[in-house]
């Protein structure tokens, strides 16, 4: 099967300045990352903040512009940005944000708001898209008689659905969420996951889901890939990656999640200073941080590198475990 | 009498007696007198022609000066002998002309560019700017005499000069208001579902800012009859014989002291239009926005 999205050796560095006068420094924020999502997959990737997964998302929808690397969508380059192609390719993919009052414009109803992606590439006759957008509300639980209302009318979580509902409006084959359901409250948050989930399903879309709630992440995405300061240390499929995390900040991750029911037990905690993609550390980029680290993991980068079938890590310790065992 | 009239007022349509109740409810008092105010205002210049009792030219020389309240001259007369109310008609024609135009052209052109500084940054955005800055510094009253000094002044050229009075000011405020609508979120989500510039701009950004830009054009409109009224009375603005509200304060100002019928009438409209201008534009701003109904 082929792809529906690859991501070749993507390189992002952003330039920050201390004072005005100072020479800028190059902050890596992706550094040499690649992705495959395959049509109808959710891939997952979780991470502190400031590891990139962000960035991320916008590199694969072409909004953030790659210094390096490609994004192959549908066995096409990514058209560069602004062209009359890259436009016409947005309605293949969409992006869900993280806060849906600021995605909205305030000024237009929800019902013209849902609409405006038909309205913009085209889509259906007048008539259709009315038809289109009653479904599209209904399929996100919005009530058709909140057509009329203003985003400001709206609770979080109603927002949220209209967001939503205005992603999938032109039956997109791509959502990425950037954080869908982190402005939300925690009981909203499990509705619009499943939600979102349902729909997923129901139209064969694949997602990205970027989220540092693990939780979340666990419940929706069948892979999942682990960030840490622009690159995957780890990846595999959902269940494997939270049952038995293999990298040593992986473990640290899953072990921080809690269980209902159950006492936190055997809890990595991490030592050292959070991740600062300004002043990346030399060899492994975890090594601070990392109890198991030797002197090798301080030299030498590892690489993203097979250790079980469909699971990749980047770690020497665990190639030397897969050498063992084998 | 009165009978006649219950019957009328009963057998008047129902909707009609609720859209006006509706609006005596919604209107305050302030901003229902400034509609009035400026709707008598644009019917007077747009009959100027049929309600001008004389010709502003014709002059009565046996009734010169004479105070408000005369038989026939109700405004009174000038030192000429010619109909204050008359030329006060054709003034308001002529200032409000100038004033609604160039606040036009100048809030469009402003507006215009402000956008196109917005949406191209770089080069085009430091251009604007510049030229925003150059503006902002020239005195703008003697650039005006400057150039009406060289074309000799008329309606047309008066009007576009005045046009380009403040518009630095629009284009500031469009730029900010639509660099900051991009990193806000509204625009770059419609961007990213795929809209082209135009409709970013004009379905978005321009309905979110323009409470903004309307506030500011009820500044800028006063300004500009001002700065007619200065011009005219240095003599490079409206020339005599035709008149403005700023020509008449001008020339009246000699009589200041034994007519001053002749300046206090054009000084009164002015002050007053203005002033709906800015109750209007303030009530009209929050009714434009959904956000604070």
């Amino acid at each position: 099967m082929i792809p529906l999205i690859e991501a070749r050796g993507l390189v992002r560095i952003y330039e920050i300045r201390k004072g005005p006068f100072s020479r800028p420094q190059p902050v890596r924020a992706v550094d040499d990352l690649s992705l495959s999502v395959m049509p109808g997959e959710t891939v997952g990737i979780v991470g502190e903040s400031g590891s990139g997964k962000s960035t991320l998302g916008r590199m694969l929808l072409g909004i953030d512009r790659a210094q390096a690397g490609e994004v192959i969508f549908d066995g096409r380059q990514m058209p560069p940005l602004h062209s009359q192609q890259w436009r016409a390719l947005r309605a293949k993919m969409q992006l869900v944000y993280q806060d849906p009052l600021a995605a909205l414009d305030r000024r237009l109803t929800i019902s013209a708001q849902i609409g405006e992606p038909l309205d913009i590439h085209g889509i259906g006759s007048k008539e259709e898209r009315k038809e289109r957008v009653r479904e599209l509300m209904g399929a996100v639980g919005l009530r058709p008689d909140q057509a009329g209302r203003y985003p400001h009318e709206l609770s979080g979580g109603q927002r949220q659905r209209a967001v939503i509902a205005r992603a999938l409006a032109a039956r997109p084959s791509l959502l990425i969420c950037d954080e869908p359901v982190s402005a939300l409250d925690v009981s909203i948050q499990a509705q619009v996951v499943n939600m979102l989930r349902d729909l997923q399903e129901q139209n064969g879309i694949a997602m990205v889901f970027i989220s540092h709630d693990l939780k979340v992440v666990r419940n929706i995405a069948d892979r999942v890939a682990v960030m840490y300061l622009g690159k995957i240390v780890e990846e595999g499929s959902s269940d494997t990656i939270f049952q038995f995390p293999r990298h040593p900040y992986t473990k640290a991750l899953v072990s921080s999640v809690p269980v209902p029911g159950k006492r936190l037990q055997g809890r990595v905690i991490l030592q050292g200073e959070p991740p600062n993609p300004a002043a990346r550390p030399s060899g492994c980029a975890f090594h601070p941080r990392c109890p198991l680290a030797t002197d090798i993991c301080r030299t030498r980068t590892p690489e993203l590198r097979r250790i079980e079938t469909g699971r990749t890590a980047a770690c020497h310790l665990l190639a030397n475990d897969l050498a063992v065992a084998a | 009498m009165s009978s006649a009239d219950l019957t009328q007022t009963q057998q008047t349509p129902r909707p009609a007696f609720g859209i006006l109740a509706r609006i005596r409810r919604q209107v305050p008092a302030s901003v229902g007198f400034g509609i009035l105010w400026l709707a008598a205002m644009v019917l007077i210049a747009i009959l100027a022609d049929w309600l001008r009792p004389y010709g502003i030219t014709a002059m009565d020389l046996t009734s010169r000066l004479s105070p408000p309240g005369t038989p026939g001259h109700w405004l009174g007369t000038d030192e000429l002998g010619r109909d204050v109310l008359s030329r006060l008609i054709q003034s308001i024609r002529v200032s409000l002309v100038i004033a609604f135009g160039a606040t036009i052209i100048s809030a469009v052109f402003g507006t215009t560019l402000g956008f196109l500084a917005a949406q191209f940054r770089g080069t085009v955005e430091h251009l604007v700017l510049v030229l925003a800055d150059f503006q902002a510094a020239l005195p703008f009253l003697i650039m005006s005499l400057a150039v009406l000094a060289f074309f000799g002044s008329s309606m047309m050229l008066l009007v576009c000069l005045m046009g380009f009075y403040g518009w630095e000011r629009y284009a500031r405020i469009a730029r900010g208001l639509a660099i900051s609508a991009g990193a806000q979120g509204y625009a770059a989500s419609v961007v990213q579902l795929g809209a082209n510039p135009a409709r970013v701009y004009f379905r978005h950004i321009l309905p979110n800012v323009a409470s903004t830009l309307i506030v500011s054009m009820t500044l800028t409109f006063p300004e500009i009859i001002l700065m007619e009224s200065g011009l005219s009375f240095l003599g490079l603005g409206v020339q005599p014989p035709e008149s403005s509200l700023g020509n008449m304060v001008g020339f009246g100002r000699e009589y200041l002291t034994s007519a001053p019928w002749i300046m206090l009438a054009p000084a009164a409209v002015i002050m007053v239009t203005t002033l709906s201008i800015s109750l209007v534009g303030d009530w009209l701003r929050d009714k434009l926005d959904p956000t604070i109904r």
